[in-house]
């Protein structure tokens, strides 16, 4: 027994730290799967509503966006300056709504599908006229948990 | 031959610092923002037979917003301003005097609550014109939610000692029983330009 200690000193070793980039790399991907750079390229500018009683969505998986709004600068030449509807990428007239809605939701699994929400994101300058078409036709979608996206403001008194 | 020779080693100990500071960038730059906003449940479409028809609702039980092209309130047939709303619209939800103007009192026994008299048939219908704007629109649905949340936060406080959101989801649902949110989402009228 005795000859195996050698008479060096002891000493503690060395944490190895050779694997840490590692840890670090995947907690990198992880961060860089579960967080959106952000959800589409914006072809109208909404600018949302003030509101103070406002709740979070919680589920980002289920829920779709709408966005309502003016053309940005570039497009205002082939689109106008009127009021638009942009969903998924692309603009898009109130009519294809529907079919958008239902392909989004059968994208989903069946489960999740009675969970969809869709978020109006509307610009505050919008006139009703277009939003009370846009729920008109979630109604006829079936699409029936909406919520109109505004930012927190504090309350007046 | 000698020794084989050895490529030199590459430190890596800042590697991890590169990571990290790779890391820190993604979490400072993507959005984890979560989206905020007014929930709301539209009602089911119509069936394809159906036909406008006046509903049966009691003329009590209705409180009526209307919103105007040019973003004023008529509340109640009466105008009003917007600040305002919250205290009509939580006076019309209590009911406490028992104003026949005012929607029916129903004694209702409520698990943890006992007894209460809550307006439960009252139905809160808010009505735009084409060309409201969007943020007048909110603001209204915004006044409404907050005099539910007022009137559950002053139950709550004044039944648990505790704000609505503090409590457990029983207590919660027990509030919820007796103030429930009934905003109707109603098919709009073209009101304004034909009187």
């Amino acid at each position: 027994m005795a000859q195996i200690r050698k008479n060096k000193e002891r000493s503690t070793p060395a944490l190895s730290t050779s694997s840490l980039p590692d840890i670090i790399f995947m907690f990198l991907f992880f961060f860089m799967a579960i967080t959106t750079m952000k959800e589409v390229t914006f072809k109208v500018r909404v600018s949302n509503p003030l509101a103070s009683e406002v709740e979070k969505l919680e589920n980002k998986s289920l829920t779709r966006y709408i966005y309502v709004g003016k053309p940005m600068e570039e497009y205002k030449k082939v689109y106008g300056s009127e009021t638009r509807i942009q969903l998924g990428d692309a603009f898009a007239d109130v009519s294809e709504l529907q079919r958008f809605i239902v392909n989004e939701r059968s994208a989903m699994k069946e489960e999740e599908q009675p969970l969809m929400v869709v978020s109006i994101k509307a610009d505050k300058e919008t006139k009703m006229g277009i939003i009370n078409d846009i729920k008109k036709e979630l109604r006829n979608a079936n699409a029936l948990k909406i919520n109109y996206a505004a930012t927190k403001r504090s309350k007046i008194d | 031959m000698g020794k084989k020779r050895s490529a030199g080693e590459i430190n890596s100990s800042s590697m991890a610092d590169i990571a990290f500071l790779l890391l820190i960038f993604f979490l400072v730059t993507t959005s984890m923002s979560t989206s905020t906003g007014l929930s709301r449940r539209l009602p089911p479409p119509p069936p394809p037979d159906w036909k406008p028809q006046e509903t049966e609702i009691n003329k009590r039980n209705l409180f009526e917003v209307k919103i105007n092209s040019e973003n004023k309130l008529l509340v109640q047939k009466v105008e009003m301003s917007l600040g305002e709303l919250k205290e009509k619209a939580k006076e019309f939800i209590k009911n406490e005097a028992n104003d026949p103007d005012m929607p029916v009192l129903f004694k209702v026994n409520i698990p943890l609550l006992g007894e209460m008299s809550i307006t439960k048939e009252h139905v809160i219908s808010l009505q735009n014109d084409v060309d409201t704007q969007y943020q007048a629109y909110i603001d209204v649905q915004n006044e409404l939610v907050a005099a539910y949340n007022e009137l559950r936060d002053e139950l709550s406080k004044e039944r648990f000692g505790k704000l609505y959101n503090e409590l457990d989801e029983e207590h919660q649902k027990a509030i919820q029983a007796v103030y429930p949110m009934k905003i109707s989402e109603a098919e709009p009228k073209k009101y304004g330009g034909t009187q």
